[in-house]
């Protein structure tokens, strides 16, 4: 079974969010980049497939050359080889047109990637990266088994979940608990520096949206503080100051 | 020009944050059809048409009676190619999220996620969408004729003043290359109010010491008329199922008002609540760091403290 997963190279989730030149950029100074955390468990599953049903992992990142260590991470937790498109992933539609290509070239049975990346949450990649292939998308996915050519899904929804079966191949977002996080070995890490990493350039540059401008919320004023004896006076302001009741 | 909303159907019933897709865009554009499938309550119709919708599409078809990603997908790139529709507004949802996505293939349109407010057509096409997690928003161009915008909730305030809305039966193409995922089941909780559907919205943490002691919670959310949800380490727990997290890896929830009990407030959960207009923290540590993130807070015992909110949040309603 050949897998393709897609990684995303974000702020870890513990990151001071700040913007620099006149908040058009976001501040990496001083933030650790991660592999994307849904992305991890992707990683992870597809680890676990390829030791159930034998094949290869292929992993590929949309971005520039500061995204290897991340890329190489990947590659020691288990994945085979790596793709790079050396572009900044300017947004969801340019990506998944990258993606696609290299989908299309690689013909896997499987691409998994992240329900969402956690900087831009757009949730938007996978499905249409299923919809360029001409192929089913299943997002959030919690649980992934393959039996031959089939798989059997269980994907989250409001309020509960949705069990489906599909024929191979197709798209997954994936969060947890799909998988358990893998942490990369010393054999891993070791081995990770002589796999292929292959970098190419992107093959159309199209892009639908751009970001003008970024903002931070608005500062929180200072909390208001009751007691256990004083909850009453506490229901009058949701009444009627924060008019929720 | 015109607009298209897609309003998801649930259990007959149309989904509050599907209204505020109609009314979002009724608010752009002068002529609004909204668009949804399967079996729909009488009444629930005229929601639709109040919302601002002067017209709706109804894919009656017996195929299309349950949720399917591909099939709607399709149907709707086929109804805005023939409305000549030049923007797509739905709800964020397990189901909106990649339909849009798809949409946007097959239709050339943009797609741009998370919209939390109107747009600012002044120059061109721009939205103020939510990233990271709700820590900051990003001013989007968005370009091109064909536009899809899939909102977060509260982006809108739902119109209830609109014209009923003129039904017409809609009959797509079906392809059989969209019926390929088959839904074997689902487990759902029924009749409680959906998490991410909820105005308000009660949440325990570690702090409840364990899942029996959940009816106080689940009697403050009665009072309150709130959905339920748990942190992390609750649902890693198994005292709660996953549906009910609320945090960065999690559900995303923006209510009215949120009340954490028992809840530190650690970084990843509040990515997940901090969209919420107001936040009550009940913690007996007064040092917690949910504190800063809080508008209300109440420093004490919880054990104490819910059950005489509950009584209080009673009598105040009557």
């Amino acid at each position: 079974m050949k897998i393709l997963v897609c990684i995303t190279h974000v702020p870890d989730t513990t990151s001071k969010i700040a913007f620099v030149e006149n908040n058009t950029q976001f501040d990496k100074s001083g933030v650790q980049f991660i592999i994307g955390p849904y992305d991890d468990y992707a990683l992870a599953r597809a680890v676990e497939l390829k030791e159930q049903h034998g094949g290869s992992i292929t992993v590929v990142n949309v971005g520039e050359v500061e995204t290897e260590p991340i890329i190489r991470k990947a590659l020691a937790i288990g994945a085979d080889d790596a793709v790079r498109i050396n572009a900044f992933p300017e947004d969801a539609f340019f990506v998944a047109n990258q993606i696609a290509q290299v989908a299309k070239e690689g013909a896997y049975d499987l691409i998994l990637m992240g329900r969402e990346s956690i900087d831009f949450n757009g949730g938007q990649v996978h499905s249409m990266v299923g919809e360029m292939l001409g192929v089913p998308s299943v997002s959030p996915v919690m649980k992934l088994d393959i039996e031959g050519e089939t798989a059997k899904i269980a994907r989250e929804i409001e309020g509960g979940k949705e069990y489906m079966e599909l024929a191979l191949p197709f798209v997954a977002g994936c969060q947890e608990p799909i998988a358990e996080w893998k942490i990369p070995n010393m054999r891993g890490i070791m081995s990770a520096r002589s796999k292929p990493l292959e970098v190419l350039e992107p093959t159309d540059n199209e892009v639908k949206t751009e970001v003008e401008v970024f903002e931070l919320p608005n500062a929180k004023g200072a909390v208001k503080m009751f007691d256990a004896d004083h909850v009453g006076e506490l229901v009058d302001l949701l009444k009627n100051e924060a008019k929720v009741l | 020009m015109s607009a298209l909303a897609f309003v998801e159907i649930d259990e007959g019933k149309v989904r509050k944050s599907s209204l505020e897709a109609v009314s979002y865009a009724s608010e752009v554009e002068s002529e609004v059809t909204a668009i949804l499938f399967g079996q729909v309550e009488a009444g629930e119709l005229d929601l639709i048409g109040a919302a601002g919708a002067s017209k709706i599409l109804h894919g009656a078809d017996e195929q299309l009676a349950q949720p399917n990603i591909m099939a709607y997908a399709s149907a709707i790139g086929e109804a805005i190619n023939t409305t000549g529709a030049s923007l797509l507004v739905l709800a964020k949802s397990s189901l909106g999220d990649p339909v849009s996505a798809r949409v946007a293939i097959k239709t050339g349109a943009s797609l741009v996620s998370n919209v939390s407010e109107l747009p600012d057509t002044s120059d061109g096409f721009k939205v103020k969408r939510s990233i990271y997690t709700g820590k900051a928003f990003a001013l989007t161009v968005v370009k091109g004729d064909r536009k899809i915008l899939t909102l977060k909730k509260n982006a809108v305030s739902i119109k209830e003043d609109g014209d009923s809305a003129q039904v017409e039966t809609f009959t797509p193409t079906l392809n059989d290359g969209d019926f390929g995922v088959k839904v074997t089941s689902q487990e759902k909780a029924t009749g409680e109010v959906l998490l991410p559907e909820a105005d308000i919205v009660v949440s325990g943490g570690r702090g409840l010491k364990g899942p029996e002691n959940w009816g106080m919670i689940e009697d403050l959310a009665k009072a309150l008329g709130a959905a339920t949800g748990c942190s992390k380490p609750v649902s890693d727990m198994d005292w709660r199922p996953h549906h009910e997290h609320v945090g960065q890896t999690g559900v995303k929830v923006a209510p009215s008002l949120y009340v954490a009990v028992g809840i530190s407030g650690a970084i990843q959960h509040l990515a997940g609540v901090n969209s919420s207009k107001n936040i009550l923290v009940i913690n007996k540590d007064p040092e917690a760091p949910f504190f800063k993130a809080a508008d209300y807070g109440i420093a004490g015992d919880a054990f104490e403290i819910v059950p005489k909110l509950t009584e209080a949040i009673k009598a105040q309603k009557g």
